[in-house]
């Protein structure tokens, strides 16, 4: 891909990030609710008390003026003032993030490490038993509610057998200081290695939660990238050449079955983004998603239109990085 | 005459379908010695590839042989031991194949598939000699500044260079046997005469045994000393390649040549083989030209079998002996 049609690309984005800002915006200053008036909900406050509160927030202003700020203040990292933590809403999205990206890495990586195998296992063996059975199985998987999923594990594996937590992040008494803000990196940091394996525990019954859908997704990607890569002229040659089976498929067929792969794993890692939400309230896990439930039962504007401004960016950007990877991985489109 | 390279006997490959079994290779017999080349002939889906697949152990499932010998330098390739067969194959037998387009894996250099089957089979004991000797490979079926060139991708080359590279990666660990599946027919006049020369002198040379599955007769007729020709799963005429296409002994034989055209005689009427193949899902034992032949009579509906028809030559009809001038 050239550097002009890199900067096309990423061009092509900004109508879609704008409407989405525009999107947020409306949806949430249009629906009923006064923020004020919840944010004073439970101190006696006099009208002119509010008045001025609403006055500082900008809330009295038209809202044509109130979009072209938010937006102009979006494009600085300023999304105002967090109603409900009274603090920047650019800080409180920065500390809760690691939490949420360390789940999501956690969830695509395990769904990567599940499909690959099991999809190549159904692609190799296409129209045995174990074929039927793995995509039975993974229809099953990606038609499984997450939250439903997630309370199952809870009861099986935490409540009644007591394997794994059943939420949080970490134990209270576990607690590092906090440096990049992934756990896993902060307690190997600390060289505690206790503190890193509560956090692995911890990461276990949400990750699987959030990645078991998206494995049965990918895997049925894998099989049949693999099924037909595998009926191709080059894997026949390969063969031909008098190389081992093992270096036939998983070089060979592999390689080129990974291209699409990858570049729907990109794309899911987006959506698992919005799938946090759930998996992080059933789980109580402190990240994004968590804050944006609250968010939006509490009306906490400025910090939902982050958010979700954030989970468009995230998403643009991960659609745009699958592209690359599409590109870089695969030799004919390169230009 | 030198003992068989490569011998076949009564192979038979199938391939179940939903339709029933469908019998792509059906008692077919062949020989290529050292140094020689076979050409095989018939129409598209006549079992040319399958049979060889069948013998190179390629074939894929659901197909599988389901009867027959296959002797390859006196060891039975049916009996070998998967770890022996994959031994031989690429280092002792090798295919070269119509489309190098897609023969070829997009996502490795050239370089890359070609040092595979050096270092695979230890032809080349490091990657250093494997580079130094597939470069020299490239040159020898024409590629220019080969060695500048192997770190290319298939796509970055022509179509004429990639099928010459194709031609030189199965020829890489200098095979005994190679069935080249149409390696030609997407290379214009010259190339297609610069790489059939090419494996004309390693035949020569090196007593490259060669079986050249092919449409062109005139290639045949050109390039090897002896012909099969394939109808419907079955080798319906072999022998000597001059006899066979001055005095075919077999209908079929006989209603190819006349679907060409001549070079000494261009205005020559055409007459293409009326009528169709017939369904390999639903054979009778019959002689499977019978629908199609101008010649049938009622006895060709039983099972006919290849009989020695004269000049050295094996014909699959039971009026053979009246085609004789
Ligand atoms: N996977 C398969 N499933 C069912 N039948 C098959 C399969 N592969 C091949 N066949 C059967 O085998 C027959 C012979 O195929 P083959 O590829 O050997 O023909 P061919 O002589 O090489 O033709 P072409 O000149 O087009 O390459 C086909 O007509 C088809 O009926
Ligand atoms: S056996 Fe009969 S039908 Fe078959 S080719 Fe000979 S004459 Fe024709
Ligand atoms: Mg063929």
């Amino acid at each position: 891909m050239t550097a002009s049609r890199l900067l096309e690309r990423l061009f092509q984005t900004l109508p879609v990030l704008l409407g989405v800002s525009l999107i947020v915006f409306l949806m949430i200053t249009l629906t009923p609710g006064d923020p004020v008036e919840i944010m004073l909900a439970d101190s006696r406050a006099t009208p002119e008390q509010a008045a001025v509160l609403r006055h500082d927030l900008g809330l009295d202003r038209p809202l044509p003026e109130r979009f072209l700020i938010f937006l102009g203040r979006a494009l600085t990292g300023d999304f105002g003032i967090s109603f409900f933590h009274r603090r920047p809403v650019w800080d409180v999205l920065v500390e809760r993030l690691p939490a949420t990206i360390e789940l999501t890495l956690a969830a695509i990586l395990l769904a990567l490490a599940v499909a690959i195998p099991l999809g190549v296992a159904a692609a190799v063996k296409r129209d045995t038993w174990m074929d039927r059975a793995l995509s039975a199985i993974s229809l099953f998987g990606v038609s499984l509610p997450g939250f439903w999923f997630g309370i199952l594990l809870i009861l099986l594996f935490a409540v009644q057998w007591g394997i794994f937590p059943v939420g949080g992040r970490t134990s209270f008494d576990l607690e590092v200081a906090r440096i990049t803000g992934f756990l896993l990196i902060d307690t190997l940091l600390a060289g505690r290695l206790d503190a890193f394996g509560a956090a692995l525990r911890h990461l276990a019954l949400p990750a699987i939660t959030l990645g078991l859908p998206t494995a049965a997704l990918l895997a049925r990607v894998v099989r049949s990238a693999m099924a037909e890569v595998l009926t191709s002229d080059y894997v026949l040659f390969a063969e031909a050449k008098g190389l081992s089976r093992g270096r036939v498929l998983l070089r060979h067929a592999l390689k080129n079955a990974l291209i699409p792969v990858v570049t729907v794993a990109a794309i899911e890692t987006g959506s698992l983004l919005g799938g946090n939400m759930i998996v992080e309230t059933v789980f109580g896990w402190p990240g994004l998603g968590r804050l944006v439930v609250e968010s939006i039962f509490a009306r906490n504007y400025p910090l939902v239109q982050a958010a979700v401004l954030f989970y468009a960016v995230t998403y643009v950007v991960l659609n745009f990085v699958a592209d690359l990877l599409y590109t870089g991985l695969n030799p004919k489109v390169r230009l | 005459m030198n003992p068989p390279l490569l011998s076949v006997r009564g192979l038979r490959t199938v391939f179940p379908t939903r339709r029933g079994p469908v019998v792509a290779a059906d008692d077919v017999d062949l020989e290529i010695a050292e140094g020689e080349a076979l050409g095989i002939v018939g129409e598209s889906g006549s079992g040319k590839s399958v049979t060889f697949l069948s013998v190179l152990g390629l074939l894929r499932p659901p197909g599988r042989i389901e009867a027959g010998e296959i002797l390859f330098a006196g060891r039975d390739l049916r009996r070998l031991p998967h770890a022996e067969l994959r031994a031989l194959r690429g280092r002792q037998m090798a295919l070269a194949m119509q489309d190098a387009l897609s023969a070829l894996n997009p996502a490795f250099t050239i370089g890359t598939q070609v040092t595979e089957t050096l270092l695979t089979h230890r032809i080349a004991p490091d990657m250093r000699a494997a580079r130094a000797q597939a470069a020299a490979l490239l040159t020898r079926v024409g590629i220019p500044a080969a060695a500048e060139r192997l770190d290319d991708y298939p796509h970055q080359f022509s179509g004429g260079m990639r099928q010459r590279a194709m031609i030189a990666i199965s020829l890489a660990a200098r095979p005994r046997l190679l069935v080249a599946d149409e390696p030609t027919t997407a290379l214009d006049v010259t190339l297609r005469a610069q790489v059939l020369d090419l494996l004309d002198t390693l035949r020569r040379e090196d007593g490259l045994a060669l079986a050249l599955i092919t449409h062109d007769l005139a290639v045949v007729a050109e390039r090897c000393p002896r012909v099969m020709v394939m109808y419907a799963g079955q080798v319906v005429e072999s022998g000597p390649t001059e006899a066979v296409i001055a005095r075919p002994r077999h209908p079929y034989t006989r209603g190819l040549l006349e679907s060409l055209p001549r070079l000494e005689d261009p205005d020559r009427p055409l007459h293409p083989i009326p009528g169709q193949v017939p369904d390999l899902a639903r054979l009778d034992p019959g002689c499977r030209f019978r629908n199609r032949c101008g010649m049938a009579i009622a006895e060709c509906a039983a099972p006919v079998t290849l009989q020695p028809a004269g000049e050295g030559r094996l014909s699959r009809c039971i009026r053979a002996p009246e085609m004789a001038p």
